[in-house]
């Protein structure tokens, strides 16, 4: 009983921390058909804002949350930097995005290397985090049970932007029908901008988000970005709750086949269930059929 | 590049939107085929149904099309005209049935349809621009080929694929990239890519858009001509065109059938008038039913989206 | 001046004076560290033509092509291990990190026909399997990139993880010999690099003969129109995968010739990272182009050597800075700037006429073919 609860939070744990991964991924290749490879650098800058928050602000507790909204603003606005310098001149080629932006991660990635150094850096968790709750009486630490808190406010104020802002309206009627929403008078640019500000913002919200878990360093990205992308290919595009469902059952998934095997190959397994499930659906978990030709 | 493909040398610079038409005699060569092949072709539709997430696209069709007949489908936009096409094709998800020459088409994947000798064009003219004219054809003849013959060079250019060449007026072309021609001549190339694919059921959705009416006129007579042996079913809007060529037509209405018949009875039929036409061209047309296929009204020549080479090329 | 010749006899020259260059020019005016270093570079332009053929011409976004590249590599290192191991037949890193037993399932390797084969085989077989999974369901664009990409993250997870059969992040190294021959004779390490440059030629001739053959034309009707295609009566999920297979036994043919030439394999040639950076020279060489992905691969692979050695931290700009402008702005890389010059030179002198006349056209939409081809957006909605 006791593992069985422990093994599943450690799925709902890692899946809550692929969610926050991919859920700007949801929105920028999701909704917006960029493959950003430079998702996982924007991450690595939120956790390299909130290593430079916490040499001005003292305290750890006040430090974190400052950190979370500049972590956000940083993540945006190197996002939407990227956007309006490449990415717009690239939507009819969504391929070569995806080299473009790789090539982005690669100069991020040095980047921080030449300024942080190379040595992984540590960022104190507030006291008040510290320890673990007992729950079905199992350990779990308070980290785990905040990104999990956090991943879940992401979703819910992603999806009621999305639903009920003016903002998100423009975003939705752009994703479903470019050519309409601009002859409706929407400035389809300006929404591409947002979307992207949005998307790469959340980046950086997972990033701080990931000082809580380890030290981190330089290549911190590259140790999510192809779990996140995965997820968004498993959870299929157009909609937040395919990512979700998505995320979560592969944690659940890794965290029971690590628990039986070893990690690399529950990493393995993972990939191959993938595929096999791409055989079922090719389209991904949710996803919005139309009647659009190829 | 895919250019320097072919030794022969190309053929004198004639313009690209030359004006040479289509070549009736090359037609007959290459549908010189007996005519009992055909005989017992034809197409059966029963309750063939398509849904997308909750909306009914096509609902519950019963349509046959025998051989020999030139059948065109119309009706308003979103009536279903191309879902039905891209269900019969494999393209959209369909339950029902849809029989051709004895197989059923439903469920069968795409390439299998095809070599059902099920052939379609699409509404936007896709063909392989990067390829030359002479190679998209020879693609299209080529699905019967075995692995060893895909992989070696094109020796000599099959009999056929010339003579579609000529029949759809592109000889003079055939070593330009296919992405250069005129509007009108990537449509007869698709007509082309169809015939050396041997289909015996040809669907084509909106051949005619953006044609000149010079174009119009020649592609008419040689679908009308293809008609008298093959099974053809054209998606149209253009009235004017389907009022001089069609031999059948069926009017599609939300998803179903409205009306079917000849084109007199069908511009007779009170209920397209009201559906079809709209409240405005209503007078007119049934004015026009009366006398039984008068000469076409501006209004209904271009009926709800004409479509124009510029929305082609969106997709 | 070569405008006058027949194509068949340009090619052919052109084939001659490559092997002229790589067999009889460099071996002469290369030192042996050089020429070893050169002969690296040519099992990294195996890989490239391959990419070529499935990325170029194909569509088929590829970034896990290190791990047919490791395959090959690790299959052939595994049996340099055993056949350089000592009296117990066990490899020295088993004894040190293992329990001093051999699996059986490295066992079959002490073979060198088996290697040989497994190497020809296995990863081909293993691309054709997931290719068709793949590709029959229509996967495909950006959702095929992820997919290989995930591929090669889960390979070298694996390597680093099962330390005790496979070298961990160390990797296997350290061999003494090649089939018999000693490796640390720089003879034998010669013939190493005329292996690899025989070897690379004969890739070239063949996927040329692709290109050329019909389905070549195929291949790039299928990257351009999928759906065409189908409707014409083929699978093109076949005509992809046989692409694919043959890109992924050229990269295992690079691994399993890199091996011995640099002396080490491990996790580190085959992860995402290196995956990915065999993209890089085939974009700047030209990714449609015959030539291209081999010119722009050795030529990549020569200035992260030249540059990363003085400035290790400049080469990773400079390597980030190659995707972005090479890709944003050369999408055909290159090759571009080739048919540019080739076209001015066309306009000055008038007698290239009707050829020549269409090409501007025939480039045009090439250039808007190369993006808009790669058929992601539409994979989504499929």
């Amino acid at each position: 009983m006791d593992a069985l609860v422990s093994q599943l939070f450690a799925g709902l744990s890692l899946g809550s921390v692929l969610l926050l991964a991919a859920l700007g991924l949801a929105l920028t290749f999701g909704q917006m058909g960029v493959i950003n490879m430079a998702h996982g650098e924007f991450m690595m800058a939120g956790a390299y804002t909130a290593f430079v928050v916490q040499g001005v602000i003292a305290d750890a507790g006040v430090s974190l949350l400052v950190s979370l909204v500049i972590g956000f603003l940083v993540g945006g606005l190197l996002g939407l930097l990227l956007e309006v310098a490449l990415i717009s001149r690239m939507y009819k080629r969504p391929l070569d995005t995806l080299l473009v932006t790789f090539g982005v991660a690669l100069v991020l990635q040095q980047a921080a290397r030449d300024v942080f150094g190379a040595p992984n850096v540590d960022v104190r968790a507030p006291s008040w985090l510290s320890g673990a709750v007992e729950i079905l009486g199992v350990g779990i630490p308070k980290t785990r049970l905040f990104i999990l808190a956090l991943a879940v406010l992401a979703v819910v104020a992603l999806s009621l932007a999305l639903r009920y802002t003016p903002l998100g309206r423009r975003i939705r009627a752009t994703v479903q029908n470019r050519d309409l929403a601009e002859t409706s008078g929407i400035s389809t640019r300006a929404t591409d901008r947002l979307t992207f500000f949005l998307g790469s913002g959340v980046a950086g919200v997972a990033g701080v988000a990931l000082t809580l878990l380890g030290s981190i360093g330089p290549t911190l990205g590259t140790n999510y970005i192809v779990d996140a992308f995965l997820v968004v290919v498993v959870g299929g595009i157009g909609q937040l709750k395919g990512a979700v469902i998505a995320a979560i059952g592969l944690g659940l998934l890794q965290a029971g086949i690590e628990y039986s095997t070893t990690a690399s190959i529950a990493k393995v397994l993972v990939f191959v269930i993938i595929v096999a499930f791409l055989q079922v659906r090719p389209q991904g978990l949710v996803s919005v059929r139309t009647r659009s030709l190829a | 590049m895919s250019t320097e493909q072919h030794d022969t040398p190309s053929v004198d610079a004639v313009p690209v939107d030359g004006t040479t038409g289509l070549d009736t005699e090359a037609l007959e060569a290459v549908i010189a085929a007996p005519g009992e092949r055909f005989r017992h072709d034809y197409l059966e539709m029963r309750d063939l149904r398509v849904v997308f997430d909750g909306f009914v696209a096509v609902d519950g069709i019963d349509l046959t099309v025998t051989q020999g007949d030139l059948r065109f489908l119309i009706g308003p936009n979103g009536a279903g005209k191309t879902t039905v096409v891209d269900a019969i094709t494999g393209l959209a998800p369909a339950t029902g049935s849809a029989r051709f020459g004895g197989v059923e088409l439903v469920g069968r994947p795409s390439h299998r349809t095809a070599r059902a000798g099920v052939g379609r064009t699409f509404q936007t003219a896709s063909v392989f621009d990067e390829l030359t004219v002479l190679q998209n054809l020879d693609i299209a003849a080529g699905a019967g080929r075995r692995p060893w013959t895909m992989l070696r060079r094109r020796s000599v250019v099959p009999e056929h694929v010339e003579q579609a060449l000529d029949t759809v007026g592109l000889g003079h072309v055939r070593d330009l990239p296919a992405g250069v021609l005129a509007h009108g001549q990537k449509q007869w190339l698709e007509i082309g890519m169809l015939l050396v694919q041997d289909a015996r059921l040809l669907l084509l959705d909106e051949p005619v858009a953006g044609m000149s009416q010079s174009e119009r006129e020649q592609t008419g007579r040689l679908l009308q001509r293809i008609g008298e042996q093959r099974t053809v079913i054209v998606v149209e809007h253009d009235m004017e065109f389907l009022r001089a060529f069609a031999s059948s037509v069926t009017v599609l209405h939300q998803g179903s059938v409205l009306s079917e018949g000849s084109v007199a009875q069908v511009q007779a039929d009170p209920k397209v008038v009201e559906v079809y036409l709209g409240r405005d061209a209503g007078a007119r047309a049934s004015a026009s039913a009366a006398t039984g296929g008068a000469p076409p009204s501006p209004g209904s020549s271009s009926t709800p989206s004409s479509p124009s080479p510029s929305s082609a090329e969106v997709s | 001046m070569s405008a006058r010749l027949g194509p068949r006899a340009r090619v052919w020259g052109g084939f001659l004076l490559a092997a002229a260059l790589l067999l009889g020019v460099a071996p002469a005016v290369l030192s042996d560290f050089r020429l070893n270093l050169l002969g690296k570079f040519l099992c990294l332009a195996m890989v490239a033509v391959g990419i070529g053929l499935a990325w170029g011409r194909g569509g088929m976004l590829t970034l896990g092509q290190g791990v047919f590249f490791g395959l090959g590599g690790y299959l052939m290192a595994m049996h340099l291990k055993l056949a350089d191991a000592g009296p117990g037949g066990v490899p020295d890193f088993m004894l040190l990190y293992g329990d001093g037993t051999v699996p059986g399932w490295w066992e079959p390797f002490r073979s060198p026909v088996v290697t040989i084969l497994a190497i020809l085989l296995l990863p081909a077989g293993l691309a054709a399997l997931l290719g068709l999974a793949v590709f029959k369901r229509r996967v495909r664009g950006a959702y095929f990139a992820i997919l290989s990409q995930a591929l090669a993250a889960a390979f070298a997870i694996l390597l680093i993880g099962q330390q005790k059969v496979t070298g961990g992040t160390n990797g296997l190294n350290g061999f003494r010999g090649f089939f018999g021959y000693d490796l640390s004779d720089p003879v034998n390490k010669r013939m190493l690099y005329y292996i690899a440059a025989v070897v690379l030629l004969l890739m070239v001739a063949a996927v040329r003969l692709l290109m050329r053959s019909r389905y070549g034309e195929l291949l790039v009707a299928v990257r351009d129109q999928e759906n065409r295609v189908r409707f014409l009566g083929y699978d093109p999920a076949l005509v992809k995968v046989v692409a694919y297979t043959v890109a992924a036994a050229f990269a295992a043919i690079g691994g399993a010739l890199f091996t011995p030439i640099v002396g080490i394999i491990s996790p580190a040639d085959v992860g995402v990272v290196p995956s990915i950076a065999f993209l890089v020279g085939v974009a700047i060489g030209g990714r449609a182009t015959l030539l291209g992905p081999v010119l722009g691969a050795i030529g990549v692979s020569w200035a992260e050597t030249s540059l990363s050695e003085s400035f290790p931290s400049f080469w990773t700009y400079f390597q980030g800075a190659l995707f972005i402008v090479v890709v944003a702005f050369l999408p055909n890389g290159l090759a571009t700037l080739g048919q540019v010059w080739r076209r001015r030179r066309g306009g000055s002198g008038a007698g290239i006429a009707a050829d020549d006349a269409v090409r501007p056209d025939a480039r045009r939409s090439d250039d808007q073919e190369s993006g808009v081809h790669d058929p992601a957006v539409s994979g989504r909605t499929a």
